[in-house]
């Protein structure tokens, strides 16, 4: 009996050694000539693409004060650089907005959760954040203007009024989304109450978090734009809001475009650089990033 | 394992004991009774297996006993909380195994440098030496499953509830991972509590066979299996005992068709 047992039980072993091997794929890296075929080449020929047509629309509108043309919009950034000032402009808004978003990171995410978990609170205020989302905070600039006066409190205001709803409705959508099997899981292993929170209730939402971070990055990025564009005073330093008003007080237009690529640069540096690597590893780490 | 067992034997003369539970759900048609005055003993180290058709209530039974939901009426007790495995493997896919275990145990309150090598020696408790590191959607559904028995194991408890946990497997993976179940249950000692609709499984892993019934879910009748392990599911006991309690299980599901 001892014997066979022993040999019933190798047995089982090395079958379920071979069934492992049969059902597992080795995953590897793609090619670094693959990334650069898919990824990569696309947006420089896009951006090739804008060029060639800028460069062809000019000669036609024939205005230089109403399309400027790419050298001049080139010279302009020279121009910055060597006055030293493009640096102070890009860097005086990405830090605003930044602070800005980390702060509204700070406000949101407490939030979002008492709106996900008590059910209270999201009945109260659930579709106040929904509705404050549809709500473009820049409409607020002018009553912040005339509550906080013309400093960079008004900057943050409207930063956290446009970004705080997306970040707390993105973590509600993120909690109502965790699979209820999850939490019955948690449960049995004893994570309930905070416990539960942190550890099932919080790594279960991040996906949609962090969509919702993206989204509020977005926001952030845009509100602070609006409100340096209209709230213009000495007092608040330099940004790229500021440098388009310089353009358009100056009639020049190859300013104004200068400012217009630089905010959509900055924009989209950001999301490349922090919140979709951020995404990319969420999803890849749980095997719902399906390789293309 | 064993002391725990020991233990275990002397302070209580069962795993878990349910007496007289009922349990009813408010449904279209106001209250539905779903489980009738259930009792039932799971004595320490037994391996029970509920056996019912659809609409019996094994899910809710096994739910009453985690604690997850409470009896309409009579009373539950089982020695610590028992642990609950699912039919889907319920691994957190932002862990990796290894973690999946690890969390398991932190939140037992396993000190944190003793985690580690506890998880490495329950993932090589269900053959998966090496996987550590692995996320969940890399593994099969098989691995999945072992995993999962890993972590419920890792509560250490004395009574392990399973939901089904093989019926999303291939034939051929089932087999063998009722071979792992009945091997691991026979070195741990636990007792365990297994619901399932496959009466061949029922009969080819349990010492005893409960069958229910359905609408509400009541105790219809319950074998004895004294077949030796280790079994096979083809083996001709296994498939005599099968045989007999299919054709009891026909007659209750039959009674549903005639009204």
């Amino acid at each position: 009996m001892a014997s066979t047992e022993t040999t019933s039980a190798q047995d089982a072993g090395s079958v379920e050694a071979g069934l492992d091997a049969l059902e597992t794929t080795a995953a590897g890296r793609t090619p670094f000539a693959q990334t650069f075929k898919n990824k990569i080449l696309p947006p420089i020929i896009a951006i090739a693409v804008v060029l060639v047509a800028w460069t062809l629309l000019y000669p036609v509108v024939d205005n230089p004060s109403k399309l400027p043309s790419p050298n001049d919009v080139w010279a302009e950034v020279e121009d910055q650089w060597l006055k030293g000032t493009l640096l102070d402009y890009i860097w005086g808004s990405v830090s605003r907005g930044l602070l800005g978003f980390l702060l509204a990171l700070a406000i949101g995410t407490p939030l979002g959760l008492l709106v996900a978990r008590v059910r209270f609170v999201r009945a109260a205020f659930g579709p106040i954040l929904s509705g404050l989302q549809s709500l473009p905070s820049v409409a607020w600039v002018a009553p912040a203007v005339i509550w906080l006066g013309l400093d960079n409190s008004v900057m943050f205001t409207v930063i956290l009024l446009g970004a705080v709803p997306s970040i707390a409705n993105g973590l509600v959508s993120g909690v109502d989304q965790v699979p209820p099997l999850f939490l019955r899981a948690g449960r049995t292993l004893g994570a309930t109450g905070l416990r539960g929170t942190w550890h099932i209730v919080m790594p279960a939402a991040l996906p949609g978090y962090v969509a919702g971070l993206k989204q509020g990055w977005a926001f952030s990025w845009r509100s602070l734009m609006a409100a340096e564009i209209i709230a213009q005073s000495p007092d608040m330093g330099m940004g790229l809001g500021q440098l388009l008003e310089v353009g358009r007080t100056n009639s020049s237009m190859a300013t104004v475009f200068l400012a217009i690529l630089l905010i959509l640069f900055v924009g989209i540096a950001i999301d490349l650089l922090i919140f979709s690597p951020l995404e990319r590893w969420v999803l890849r780490s749980r095997g719902l990033l399906v390789k293309s | 394992m064993a002391t725990t067992l020991a233990k275990a034997a002397e302070t209580v003369e069962y795993a878990a004991r349910l007496e007289h539970v009922s349990k009813s759900f408010a449904g279209p048609g106001g209250q539905q009774l779903v489980l009738d005055d259930i009792s039932l003993d799971v004595a320490p180290g037994e391996f029970v297996t509920l056996l019912g058709a659809s609409g019996c209530g094994k899910s809710t039974l096994l739910n009453l006993v985690a604690g997850l939901d409470r009896p309409t009426v009579g009373s539950i007790a089982t020695d610590g909380r028992p642990a609950l495995m699912f039919q889907e493997h319920a691994l957190f896919p932002w862990l990796t195994a290894g973690k999946n275990i690890e969390l398991a145990l932190k939140l037992r309150g396993v000190p944190k440098n003793e985690r580690r090598d506890k998880a490495e020696e329950l993932l090589e408790l269900v053959r998966l030496k090496g996987a550590y590191g692995k996320r969940v959607h890399e593994l099969s559904g098989g691995m999945r499953q072992r995993v999962a028995l890993a972590r419920a194991l890792a509560q250490e408890s004395n009574l392990l509830l399973m939901d089904e946990p093989f019926a999303a497997l291939d034939a051929i993976t089932r087999d063998v991972l009722h071979d792992e179940l009945t091997r691991i249950w026979a070195e741990t000692g636990l007792s365990v509590l297994f619901v399932t609709h496959n009466v061949r499984e029922a009969v080819r892993l349990a010492q005893r066979v409960i069958l229910l019934s359905s609408r509400p879910g009541r105790i219809a009748r319950e074998w004895a299996v004294d077949i030796p392990q280790p079994r096979r599911i083809e083996d001709a006991p296994v498939a005599e005992l099968s045989l007999e309690i299919t054709d009891v299980l026909r007659g209750e599901i039959r009674r549903h068709g005639q009204h």
